[in-house]
């Protein structure tokens, strides 16, 4: 019965106001009122014009053209008002866009690399001393404990902790450095209305704040070979106390390791 | 009319592109409906190919693409159909050159069997998509089919650059050199118009496609590096020894791959304009204004590429460039729309099958067309790129649009080819089965998309997610899916079957005023419009273009 799975699908979306998964994210409150009023503007405009088709369709023939002065204001008031409408699209998302991709992230916020590679997304968090240490594609090795290639002699990289889960507190801004190992990726956070592409051979930087607590899927957005589909990772919003929590026991932990 | 193999006949090369654009429609059609069970039931073993892999289900993916946008929607709607009509149509006895003509067409069927030998060589067909980004497509080691596979696909798409930049420049050439008389920039149909742009937009970016074609082939078997990075790791190995970016080819790609969507859409809107003035007897009043538009489509579709981009790593301020070139060019597309609907409202439509297809496509070009200023927003881009929603959006504007304009040509000129109609009432139950299964299909995939449902994902299950509440959309679009495939039985079945016992057609079926219904021995100088239907007493009546103007009173 597809027709009838379509049409109840269709009754459940409605009911929620805009047919995304909740948002998560600070910037995504902006994002999603956009979103909700362009749909609801371009969907008038699909019902408008297939009204009119279909009068045109049923009509009999009109002889006697009216005034054709009325009409051809009619016609540049229509195409007045959708122009006008295609100018406000671009001007309120151009804001948000230059909000998001523009301006840099702010001086205090957290620092974390998200590195692509067939078919797993890892996630380096710079330890103690704020900087990420070297890495070498040689020596990437994930059997051998060290997927990204972390190269040991670089003392900045000792405290650096490399996890396969993205772990980040509420309400403080992130800075991500995202970069790729092979192939093209998409580093794709529904949740938090963020998208970006992982290229190889660019170091690429995007930043959001994630504001609700909770457990969100990062997926793989473009095609990068047989396992594509499930190249995907969670990302764990937790209360700043707990995320504290976390990350002491793992800068512990880094520390014993390399304890001689 | 006898149909001989190797001919430098236009028309009998118009019928033999349409034949392989059905051959590619067909295997194109039956790949998308294995994805789409599939991807409702993974582990369901089909026959003849059992569990599909997921590499299986990537290589129908870009197979499919690749069967769809090259040998289908560019060779049919343009070169196909300007085989059919466009000499006629200008009042030339032939094409320029219907040598280069004939050339083009094997050169294209050569193409095609290339591309479908990638099936049949070890690892099968490539997975990247009809897109082809490296280092995925530059490193044979990257994934199955990356190898002989993707090299077949290189060589395909190669062969069918040339072709298409050989029929371009004999269309090229007919259109600028062999009009007839008279044949004057305003005495020539919409479809002439598009035709013109396309060729035009076929010889610029074609070019470009067929350098960067070259360029991967080289990184893949010369050793060169444009675009594959420093210390590239695929599989083990570091592949990556010189300076290369993955972003080049994006840029060189969508340089080709924009405008091809409007290659593939004008020669729609040429006819949808021509059918349009026919069936509801009208002359279209604003015909200058759409012929600039076109024209300013074809333009402003060379500026907007980077609206694939947005999120590729390319610069943000890039972003917001190519952001209001495409917000300009929603301007005369929608003065194009607007300009149809004005067409349309004074009622009284004839409707007639191919007048069905063309507001069809009408339907399509607007429920498609309405989505392209909001992906033009980076902002939101940033959300829906590369979900369902962008797969609704082109399969709509692009591919259904396009099919339905391919469907009105067939419908409106069958009688001119063959000297029979086509029957009414197949057509039109072929018509309302397609118009709503194909709705059916696309329409829910902007939810699936909003829901953010990555595209080329081989089933909903993953391990972090697995889009729980999707599940009964996808069955519907399976379902639909499958509709809109048995409902074009009745298409094939109404061109085969008519061909043999259809009514034998009048000279001039649909009362048309373009030259290619004109009688044999009407050579004259041409003084009228393309579409002088008129409205006088309360009645319509029409003016033919090979008929003499009126005198001066």
């Amino acid at each position: 019965m597809p027709a009838l799975n379509i049409l109840l699908e269709a009754v459940r979306v409605a009911q929620s106001p805009v047919w995304m998964p909740p948002n998560g994210a600070l910037h995504g409150v902006v994002l999603d009122n956009l979103m909700r009023w362009n749909l609801i503007a371009l969907s008038v405009c699909f019902l408008a014009a297939h009204g009119w088709l279909i009068a045109a369709i049923v009509r009999r023939r009109k002889f006697d053209q009216g005034s054709k002065q009325l009409e051809t204001a009619f016609r540049w008031a229509t195409l007045t008002a959708l122009c006008a409408m295609y100018i406000w699209m671009a001007i309120t998302a151009q804001r948000l866009w230059a909000e998001n991709r523009f301006a840099g992230p702010a001086l205090e916020a957290m620092q974390v690399e998200v590195v692509g590679e067939q078919f797993q997304w890892y996630f380096r968090y710079p330890g103690q001393d704020a900087a990420f240490g070297a890495t070498r594609p040689e020596l990437v090795n994930a059997p051998g404990g060290n997927p990204i290639g972390l190269d040991t002699r670089d003392a900045r990289g000792k405290d650096d902790i490399v996890s396969s889960i993205l772990i980040l507190p509420a309400g403080r801004e992130v800075d991500i450095r995202l970069r790729s190992l092979d192939v093209i990726h998409g580093f794709f956070v529904p949740e938090m209305r963020l998208k970006q592409n992982a290229v190889p051979g660019l170091l690429l930087h995007v930043h959001f704040t994630p504001t609700v607590v909770g457990t969100y899927p990062i997926l793989c957005s473009q095609v990068c070979g047989s396992g594509h589909a499930r190249m995907q990772a969670v990302l764990s919003v937790l209360p700043p106390a707990d995320f504290q929590t976390w990350l002491t026991t793992h800068e512990h932990s880094r520390a014993q390791e390399n304890a001689p | 009319m006898r149909l001989r193999l190797f001919t430098t006949n236009h028309r009998a090369l118009g019928i033999l592109y349409l034949f392989l654009a059905l051959a590619a429609v067909t295997v194109g059609t039956l790949l998308s409906l294995i994805m789409r069970i599939h991807r409702v039931w993974p582990n369901l073993a089909l026959p003849f190919l059992g569990v599909l892999k997921p590499e299986g289900y990537l290589a129908l993916v870009t197979m499919h693409g690749t069967l769809m946008v090259f040998f289908v929607l560019t060779t049919a709607p343009q070169i196909g159909f300007a085989n059919l009509v466009l000499p006629e149509q200008i009042g030339a006895r032939s094409m320029a050159f219907p040598r280069l003509n004939a050339a083009a067409f094997w050169l294209t069927a050569v193409a095609l069997l290339v591309l479908l030998a990638a099936f049949v060589v070890p690892q099968g067909a490539p997975i990247s998509g009809w897109t082809s980004y490296p280092p995925l497509s530059a490193i044979a080691a990257a994934g199955p089919g990356q190898g002989a596979g993707m090299d077949l696909w290189l060589a395909s798409i190669g062969i069918f650059c040339f072709a298409s930049w050989l029929a371009a420049v004999n269309m090229l050439a007919t259109i600028l050199g062999e009009r007839r008389a008279g044949m004057s920039w305003s005495h020539m149909p919409m479809t002439v118009w598009a035709w013109l742009i396309t060729s035009i937009l076929t010889l610029l970016v074609f070019s470009v496609l067929l350098a960067a074609i070259v360029l991967l082939f080289s990184d893949r078997h010369f050793g060169s590096s444009f675009f594959v990075p420093m210390g590239d790791l695929v599989n083990g190995h570091i592949v990556g020894r010189g300076d290369g970016s993955p972003l080049l080819w994006l840029h060189l790609f969508w340089f080709f791959g924009h405008p091809e969507v409007y290659i593939a859409v004008l020669p729609g809107m040429g006819l949808a304009t021509s059918l349009f003035a026919n069936f509801a007897r009208r002359r279209p009043v604003t015909y200058r204004l759409m012929a600039a538009m076109l024209v300013a489509i074809g333009f402003l579709g060379l500026l907007v590429w980077g609206h694939h981009m947005f999120v590729s790593g390319m610069n943000p301020y890039a972003g917001t460039g190519f952001a209001l070139t495409t917000m300009a060019i929603a301007v005369p597309s929608t003065v194009e729309v607007l300009c149809w609907l004005a067409m349309l409202w004074g009622g009284g439509l004839l409707l007639r099958t191919p007048m069905l297809f063309a507001l069809g496509f009408l339907s399509f070009f607007i429920a498609g067309g309405l989505t392209g200023p909001l992906l033009a927003q980076p902002a939101l881009d940033m959300y829906l790129h590369n979900t369902f929603f962008v797969v609704a959006h082109f399969h709509l504007v692009m591919a259904m649009a396009g099919v339905f304009s391919i469907f009105a040509g067939i419908y409106y000129w069958y009688p001119l080819i063959t000297g029979r109609m086509m029957n009414e009432t197949l057509g039109k139950v072929h018509f309302w089965i397609t118009l709503i299964t194909a709705y059916g299909t696309f329409f829910p995939m902007h939810l699936s998309g909003l829901a953010g449902e990555p595209r080329h994902y081989e089933r909903l299950s993953g391990p972090a997610t697995s889009f729980p509440t999707l599940l009964p959309v996808e069955r519907g679009i399976t379902h639909s899916a499958l509709l809109l495939a048995g409902a074009q039985l009745f298409f094939l079945w109404n061109v085969f079957a008519s061909a043999r016992r259809g009514r034998a057609a009048e000279p001039n079926p649909w009362e048309a005023t373009t030259l290619e219904w004109a009688p044999e021995n009407e050579r004259g100088r041409v003084e009228r419009g393309p579409y002088e239907y008129e409205i006088a007493m309360n009645e319509t009546n029409f003016h033919p273009q090979w008929e003499r103007a009126a005198k001066e009173e």
